[in-house]
């Protein structure tokens, strides 16, 4: 697969109204690990990177790396360089166990090193 | 023919609103309607349905609920160093008998509130908390401000309930009588519902509700020291105009404060910001708080120990110290050597240090339904469903307890009958090892 150079981008993992509807039904079914397993990216830098919604991408921190399928934010949801997860087992993997003192590791706003793998392998 | 029953006043604890109002329609085990709930509180009951497997299973394997009661309590009770971690999502009932074993124990105790509002529950030590009920909101809030938060995603019926469009007693015209305004860093499906959206960049809370406090007490400022937060000083100096000429104004805060760099500092700005406005009006700050009992879990921890989460009980006394005592730190650095979990999955969203330490030790779930947590345990019950199968009492997020109605029974026993036969079979194992001494 082709790859691109790195982009720092910031990360915010939250609250989906899928994820909260879809929880409840099994957190292994479909609806469940989509939305938690799909990065959003703002239009701009879909462009500006040349990514199609579904292409594979790699978000990066020091503690780990994932590869997700991605999809274009709401037009105005996000501004560019910055990225949106569904709170859960994959965005957790890029967050670090430091808890500065509080018991909460950073989750929010997290420096992310961002780039384009390619299109599903199904395709 | 299948029974058709209606459970009016429901309570659906999806999340912290707890929204008391909702009218069920059940059809045998299936509820078919949800009169008043949101999107979420739809999901939350239409799709419940309960687990068909066994409710006790060790390593995997089914067992009778008194070897896997049996099991959990030895394995409590062998720990150097055990940790209870959860509660956020069932009853205050089962969060006391919890808090029992943990003293019992000498486990650390601690609840979901340490990966959400923690920080806030710090701050709150730290600055003091001008609070007020959702009620009080209702019927007096002028001025409602969301900050780091997204309640069209996450908490629904709270605008339509509690904050922006009821009418109140001061309040007659509803959500005309009201200015709302959103604090974050992305423009949210709440950003429409807000007459004045504030987008400021990743990390620029504090510095920006530092420049509000500057502000509220009349200090000239240079719209250069403001450039790198995303917004204007012109924005702010509106934005402090309000919130010292509103009647009765409110900040609602949510993890885009606690989440974020600075966590307990971002929330001791918006408390301290807050105190000072009270130079001028009445204004009020609460948490939204995320799981349908959460806060429960703060006030039941916080009767018994005198602290809300994060408290060592292993010397014989309490002992409260984020980032110590949380389960997060206790478990990435290897400390704790067996763990109870209730009502959490903390196999499915904490960090992989975290997890990789929790899947070496031994330890116990309670959860209603299959999580990464239920399927790596040592002992795993499956439990009913709070509020829809099993009563019991839970706190709304403004520390107001409301009751819970069962819809119908579950083949599942619940956290509470779970924990006291776990409870029991500890002492009775202490009790042995005593006199055998």
């Amino acid at each position: 697969m082709e790859k691109k150079a790195e982009e720092l981008f910031i990360l915010i993992a939250g609250r989906s109204t899928r994820q909260g509807t879809s929880m409840n039904e099994s957190k292994f079914g479909k609806d469940y690990t989509e939305e938690i397993g799909t990065v959003q990216v703002c239009p701009e830098d879909m462009n500006r990177l040349a990514i199609s919604p579904g292409d594979l991408v790699r978000l990066r921190t020091g503690q780990g790396a994932i590869e997700i399928p991605c999809v274009a934010a709401r037009d105005g949801e996000l501004p560019p360089g910055m990225l949106f997860m569904a709170y859960g087992h994959y965005s957790s993997q890029l967050m670090g166990s430091d808890t500065h003192g509080t018991g909460m590791p950073s989750s929010k706003g997290l420096d992310v090193y961002f780039s384009r793998i390619g299109p599903p392998v199904s395709a | 023919m299948t029974e058709l029953k209606v459970v009016a006043n429901a309570t659906c604890t999806f999340c912290g609103c707890v929204c008391d109002d909702i009218e069920l329609t059940v059809e045998g085990d299936h509820i078919t309607k949800a009169k008043n709930a949101c999107v979420l509180g739809k999901a939350w009951f239409l799709n419940h349905h309960v687990e068909p497997g066994p409710s006790a299973r060790i390593r995997g394997k089914e067992v009778s609920l008194e070897e896997a009661m049996d099991e959990a309590a030895r394995i409590l009770t062998d720990a150097k160093f055990p940790i209870v971690y959860g509660l956020s999502d069932t009853t205050c009932e089962a969060q006391r008998v919890a808090v029992a074993i943990a003293d019992w124990v000498g486990a650390c105790i601690d609840t979901t509130t340490s990966v959400c509002h923690g920080p806030s529950g710090m701050a709150f030590q730290g600055v003091g908390e001008v609070t007020c009920s959702l009620g009080e909101v209702k019927n007096r809030a002028d001025l409602v401000i969301f900050w780091g938060c997204n309640p069209a995603e996450s908490h629904p019926r709270h605008w339509t309930r509690y904050s922006t469009m009821p009418k109140g007693l001061f309040v007659p015209r509803g959500r005309k009588d009201r200015t709302v305004v959103l604090v974050d860093v992305r423009k949210t499906k709440s950003a429409p519902a807000a007459d004045i959206f504030l987008q400021i960049r990743p990390r620029m809370d504090f510095e920006v509700l530092w420049v509000l406090r500057a502000l509220v007490k009349g200090l000239k400022l240079d719209p250069a020291d403001l450039a790198d937060t995303g917004v204007s000083l012109q924005q702010l100096e509106d934005l402090a105009g309000k919130m010292k000429s509103c009647k009765f104004g409110v900040l609602f805060f949510g993890m885009g404060l606690s989440m974020t760099r600075g966590k307990h500092l971002n929330v001791e700005a918006a408390l301290a910001l807050t105190r000072d406005l009270n130079d001028f009006t009445r204004f009020y700050a609460a948490p939204m708080r995320g799981h349908g009992n959460v806060t429960g879990a703060d006030n039941v921890v916080s009767w018994q120990t005198g602290y809300p989460f994060g408290v060592h009980l292993g010397k014989g006394f309490p002992r409260f110290n984020p980032g110590e005592f949380t389960t997060t730190d206790t478990l990435a650095r290897k400390e704790a050597d067996a763990a109870m979990i209730i009502a959490s999955d903390p196999m499915g969203n904490f960090s992989q240090a975290a997890r990789d330490h929790l899947g070496t030790i031994p330890y116990i779930a309670l959860d209603p339904k299959e999580t990464a947590t239920t399927a790596a345990a040592t002992v795993a019950f499956t439990t009913a469903t709070y509020g829809i199968n099993v009563p019991g009492t839970v706190y709304r997020m403004d520390d107001v307890p409301i009751p819970l109605r069962a819809a119908f029974d579950s083949p599942h026993p619940s956290d509470e009958l779970v924990l006291r036969g776990i409870e029991k079979r500890v002492r009775a194992l202490q009790r042995a090892s005593a006199a055998a001494r």
